[in-house]
Order: structure tokens, then sequence, then C-alpha cells
């Protein structure tokens, strides 16, 4: 049965992470990880935001030392695949795929 | 031309143009002498969320301003929807299913007629919308005149000239490449 | 092929409008995306006045309509809620306004979808009201509003309902008159009173003390009696040049009916159907559609139910601690009448709840059970009860 309450209160908090908008995406963007230079751009300009910052080290990347740095990770459970990110990499390291479901 | 209300239900996702297309496919019947209505699945239209819109053709004015809930076909604008939504509810026994896919119509399960076209490689060859968010509701519009038949190709590219909001040439020309090229499963 | 919002538009453009203040809000949002696209195309001559809230635009409306322009706008819900101290500043100053509405649900909860909520709680701010059933009727009344509006003997406010979503968003087949029709039909506006002119000064908005307020009010209301009269002459007059009918009330299939449905707006399509297909089983329902419903039509509505023995008003609204405004309104018109039906209210479709053959059929249950004996007075039709009553403490 539906829950009706008292003046439409939703009694939990930050429900809007049940709705898993991941299922919405066409296309699916990939960070490759070899291109990335973690300039967190991407990060800035998610929308959702579903980009998160992990620690680096285990990451492939460019250089060495950029594996000092955080990277960062898309959640495809909230990714809507707007493409945003990969229209702001500067560095063309988002691949843009259609997802084969 | 049916005696009876033919109802349909198109399925999409927001941005993909399935509202444009349940307009274009009720102008074309209306032009060809019929009564008809379309709307939207009244909702928050956000792109990539899955939406519905509907159309329905009768020789007689339409009164009714429900929503259809026994479709006599059902037009599917993204195969990805086929997971996250059940198409083929309160679809008519006899019912026919049209679907944007590269598969061809005896690779799915379905109990009922189904006609298949591969919208988003026409669409994208005809230059309409971008790799990320095709545009392939007139791609789709060519496949059901062609597997429902109730409206000729000819007037939904005709619709199309009229309703198209931009590239209208390459809208119908999109149109009359999927009507050619859409697989009906029940014609073997 | 028209969505409702276009029908208002066009309306707006074939009455020629010479301003249009506005704010956007869903569900008639579309209203102005095409009118500012008319003007931007040169085929109307307006004023498109994009302002901050609906409360500045009808009161830029108010501005506009002083200095002599011809006025429309469109609003909903929320919208118009937000308009409602200035609304009765439009219908006292005598302004012909005309503003298209998409009937929506009133918050809380949000809610976006159609009831008539909206204008039902401005059914005091002294404008006229129409509801229309489809895009056809949308376009027309806008039409006729502004003839009604203008007359010397009403100038009044009118506001116009298109049910949000339901007739907002949906295409079909609407025929718009031609330009040279209507410029005949309604003419060009000619301000009857002052107008804000430099070289004429007046005050306007004055103050009305104790001594001349109730004055003021009286004239409101006999305006509104005239509205009524003025109403059956536009609507013939609108017939006789374009075929198409309209009256105040519209009955079908009602002759031999012992029941009888009252609807306003969309529904009454589908009721339409609903009663074609219980009328094959014998079933002997009428069918009344309030088309005008201030001024409410009342004397109309005592003779057509007369000597009915149910009537089934299908309210699309709730007046809290009441009932159904439009049950309200039918039992209070069968005052003092001998053999008055008895009168059921059912709440149905608000907040965009789909009003369907089912709907109907739970509402004629009702009714027949109400030839015999005795039902609740005020019915909500498909609505989850037992949810509601987990909760509130009954």
């Amino acid at each position: 049965m539906k829950e009706i309450t008292r003046g439409a209160v939703v009694k939990d908090a930050g429900n809007s992470v049940v709705n898993k908008t991941g299922s919405w995406r066409t296309f699916k963007p990939i960070i490759n990880y070899e291109k990335c230079i973690r300039c967190m751009i991407c990060w800035i300009y998610c929308p959702e935001p579903s980009i998160y910052k992990e620690d680096g080290k285990d990451y492939d990347a460019p250089k060495e030392p950029i594996k000092k740095l955080p990277v960062p990770v898309i959640d495809y459970d909230y990714c809507k695949g707007c493409g945003i990110c990969v229209n702001e990499c500067p560095v063309k390291a988002i691949d843009f795929v259609k997802e084969v479901k | 031309m049916r005696d009876i209300m033919y109802e349909v239900r198109f399925h999409g996702r927001g941005g993909q143009g399935a509202v444009t297309a349940a307009n274009i496919l009720a102008v074309a019947a209306f032009r060809e002498g019929n009564y008809s209505q379309s709307f939207p699945f009244f909702g928050v239209e956000r792109r990539g969320a899955p939406v519905r819109a509907f159309t329905r053709i009768d020789e007689k004015p339409i009164n009714i301003r429900m929503y259809v809930y026994n479709p006599d076909a059902v037009v599917v604008l993204d195969p990805s929807l086929l997971d996250v939504v059940n198409v083929t509810e309160g679809l008519k026994e006899d019912g026919i299913i049209i679907i944007n896919t590269s598969k061809k119509p005896d690779e799915f399960d379905f109990d009922y007629r189904i006609a298949t076209v591969d919208a988003t490689a026409i669409a994208l060859s005809h230059r309409l919308g971008s790799s990320a968010a095709p545009i392939v509701n007139t791609s789709i519009l060519g496949a059901y005149s062609k597997a429902v038949g109730n409206v000729s190709i000819d007037s939904v590219k005709q619709a199309i000239m009229e309703r198209a909001p931009a590239k209208k040439e390459e809208n119908a020309a999109a149109a009359f490449e999927a009507y050619e090229k859409t697989v009906l499963g029940w014609e073997k | 092929m028209l969505r409702g919002n276009e029908s208002v538009a066009y309306a707006f453009k074939l009455a020629r409008i010479d301003v249009f203040p506005m704010f956007p809000i869903t569900p008639s949002t579309l209203v102005p995306e095409r009118i500012s696209k008319f003007i931007a195309d040169g085929e109307l001559d307006a004023e498109f006045i994009p302002l901050e809230s609906e409360h500045s635009a009808i009161s830029a409306a108010i501005g506009a309509s002083l200095k002599g322009a011809r006025v429309g706008t469109a609003t909903a819900s929320q919208g118009l809620a937000l308009m409602h101290e200035i609304l009765f500043i439009a219908s006292g100053m005598r302004l012909p306004i005309v503003m298209g509405i998409g009937n929506r649900a009133l918050s809380a909860p949000i809610n976006i979808w159609c009831d008539h909520q909206d204008t039902m709680a401005e059914r005091d701010a002294g404008w006229l009201q129409f509801y229309a059933e489809s895009n056809q009727e949308g376009l027309d009344l806008i039409l006729m509003a502004f003839k009604i509006s203008e007359d010397k003997r009403v100038l009044l406010p009118s506001m116009v309902g298109l049910d949000a979503f339901v007739l907002t968003h949906t295409m079909e087949p609407v025929d718009v008159p031609e330009q040279e029709e209507i410029d005949e039909f309604i003419g060009k506006k000619k301000p009857e009173y002052l107008t804000l002119d430099a070289n004429n000064p007046a005050t306007f908005g004055a103050f009305g003390s104790p001594s001349h307020y109730m004055e003021f009010k009286y004239a409101q209301y006999l305006a509104m009696k005239n509205a009524s009269v003025v109403i059956d002459e536009v609507f013939s007059e609108f017939t006789s040049k374009f075929g198409r009918k309209y009256s105040k009330i519209n009955e079908e299939m009602m002759d031999d009916a012992d029941i009888v449905f009252i609807t306003l707006g969309s529904c009454t399509g589908t009721a339409r159907e609903f009663i074609k297909m219980k009328r094959k089983e014998g079933k002997k329902i009428g069918l009344l559609k309030i088309t005008v419903f201030r001024p409410f039509p009342k004397e109309e509505i005592r003779k057509a139910l007369k000597g009915k023995k149910v009537v089934a008003v299908i309210d699309r609204n709730i007046s809290f601690g009441f009932g159904g405004a439009v049950y309200g309104e039918v039992a209070a018109a069968m005052n003092g009448m001998d053999e008055s039906p008895k009168i059921v209210d059912f709440i149905v479709g608000l907040g965009g709840r789909d009003i369907t053959f089912n709907t109907f059929e739970e509402v004629l249950s009702i009714a027949e059970k109400a030839m015999n004996e005795e039902v609740d007075e005020i019915n909500w039709i498909d609505v989850d009860k037992e949810a509601v009553e987990k909760e509130e403490i009954i």
C-alpha cells in the first residue's frame, strides 16, 4: 500500500539516491586513464554530480607523478549520459560509446 | 482506414522526439481525412528519462481524453527501454511492436507481431542529431507506416515537411529510407 | 492541428491583442512562446512584456488595459494564485482583460497536472469564467470572451480554462477562422470610458470609502447579470457566423434521462462516450456540460434538471470543509424548486489523476443507488482511502 504522510512529508532525507538515473543513459562516458591528466574539470562540470574523486595511485596515468593526484571516477548508477564531461575534457580523455543493454 | 479507433503508444527517452513523433503521426493521419489526437504522457520531461506519447486515429471525431491503456501498436524509439519498461503493457492481442534496433524481429521474444528498423543508423546517416543524441523519431515513423499501413509514407513525409522543427528534407528522406528498410517479422 | 496552448495563442493573434504581459508557468508556457514568435515573425503587432512574476504580469495587464489596449495573458495554478489580489483590481476597475488558463492543481504537494482548483479558487474575483472541452472551444471561447468582456454593458475581465496537458499539450484538429472574419466579429477595441491619457487626465485606482464602496460592488453585480445576456447574444452570433454551437450549458441525451452527469472541461468527452455506451445497455443517462461558470447559469440549469431523478456532479476541485464547488452551486440553483432531483457530488481527477471509463462506472453505480436509497453527499472516486486512513486521525 502506498504511504500517505501528513502534509506530504517524506520521512527519509536524501531519498533521491533511490532513483538510479543511470538507466536513462543512451551513451556512456568512459574515462581513458592513460590520457587523463586529472585536472578534475569533468568533476566540476558533472551536473548530477556522478563523478567522484578517488585516491589515484592504483589507476593508470600518462606520467608517473600524476598518480599522486586524486582521480575522477564515474558512478554509472547515476550518470545519465549527458556527455558534458566528454565535451569539457581538455585532453579528450573521455570516450562516449553507445550503451549496449 | 478502419471504422474503429486506432491507438498508438510511443516509448522513447526525453530528447529523442517521441512526442514530436506522436504529433507528426497525428498530422499525417489528419491529412488523409481522419480525425486524430496526440499527446505526451503528462509529466516532467528530462533528457534521457523514459517518456511516453500517444496518438489516436479515427474516422469519427475523437471524444475521449484519457490515456491510452490498450494500444493497437507500440513504437519503441530506444531499444535500451526494453529492459526498463514493459512496452507490451496493455497491448491488444493482435497488436504490433515497432522497435528501433539493429537486431532482426526473430531475435526478440514477444508474443506479438514485431517490426524492426535501425532508425539510429538511418538518422545518423542523414545527420539528424548527434551520435550522442540521434533524432530517430522521423525514421521510426517510416517504419510505422510500413508496419501498420494506416497512414501512407507520402502522408508521413508531408507531415514531416509541415511539422519537423528543422532539417525537413533530411527527416523526410530518413523516414522514406526507414520505410524501405523496415523488416516485418510476420513476413517470412 | 493545434495544441490547446496554440489555440489560445492563435485566438489572441486573431483578436489582434495590443499587449501581452506575461510570466511563464507550466502548463501554459507555450502560449507566450507562440505569441513571441508571432510578434518576431511580424504576424502580430503587439507589445510583449516579460515580467518578474505573475503578480506583475497582471498588474501590467491592468496598466495596458487602462490605456485602452486590448490585453491578453496566460497563466496557471500558482501563477493564478499569485495574481489573486490583482484579479479583484482588474474586475473592480472594469477592465476587459482576457486570460487563458491551463487549469492545474495547487501545491502542496507540488503538482503540475490538471484539476480546476486554481480557477475555482478565483470564482469570486469578479471575472467571467469559461471552461473549454476541446482546443476548438479554447480558441472560440477566447475570441468570444473579448467580445463579451468589451461589451459596454459588461466591461469585466474573463478567464478561459483549458485543462492542463489534457488540452494544453494535446494536438488535435482545430478550425482557425480567417482574420477578416474575426475582425468583423470582434471589431477594434473602442475604449468606452476614460483612459490613461495625458491630454485628458483622470485619477485611476482611487479610494472607495464606506459611503461609496458598496455601490461599486453593486455595479459589478449588475454587470455580471448583464454578462449573462451578452453571452447569449455573442454565442448565438458566433454560431450563426461560424456554425459551431455554443451555449452556457450544453445538454445532450437529456430528454428521457433519469440520471444526469454534470461536467466541466475536458472530461466531458470521455463522459459522453461512456454515456453513449451505457445507453446501448438501456441506461437512461444524460449529460450536462457547463461552459460558463461565471456568471453561473442558474436558470438554465434549473430548467434542464427539472424532473430528473439523480444529478451526479463531477467536480475536479474540492472546497475543503464543504465539497465540490460545482456541486454547491448546482445545489443552490435548485433552491426552492419543486421536485428537485437528488444531487450527489463526486470528487474526481485531482492533480491529474486520469478520468477514465472506470471513474464514470463508479460514479454511475453510486448514482443508480441514489435512485432508491440514501448515499453519501460527497463521494471521492479513484482514491486509496485506506492509505490515508492509516496515517490521519479519524
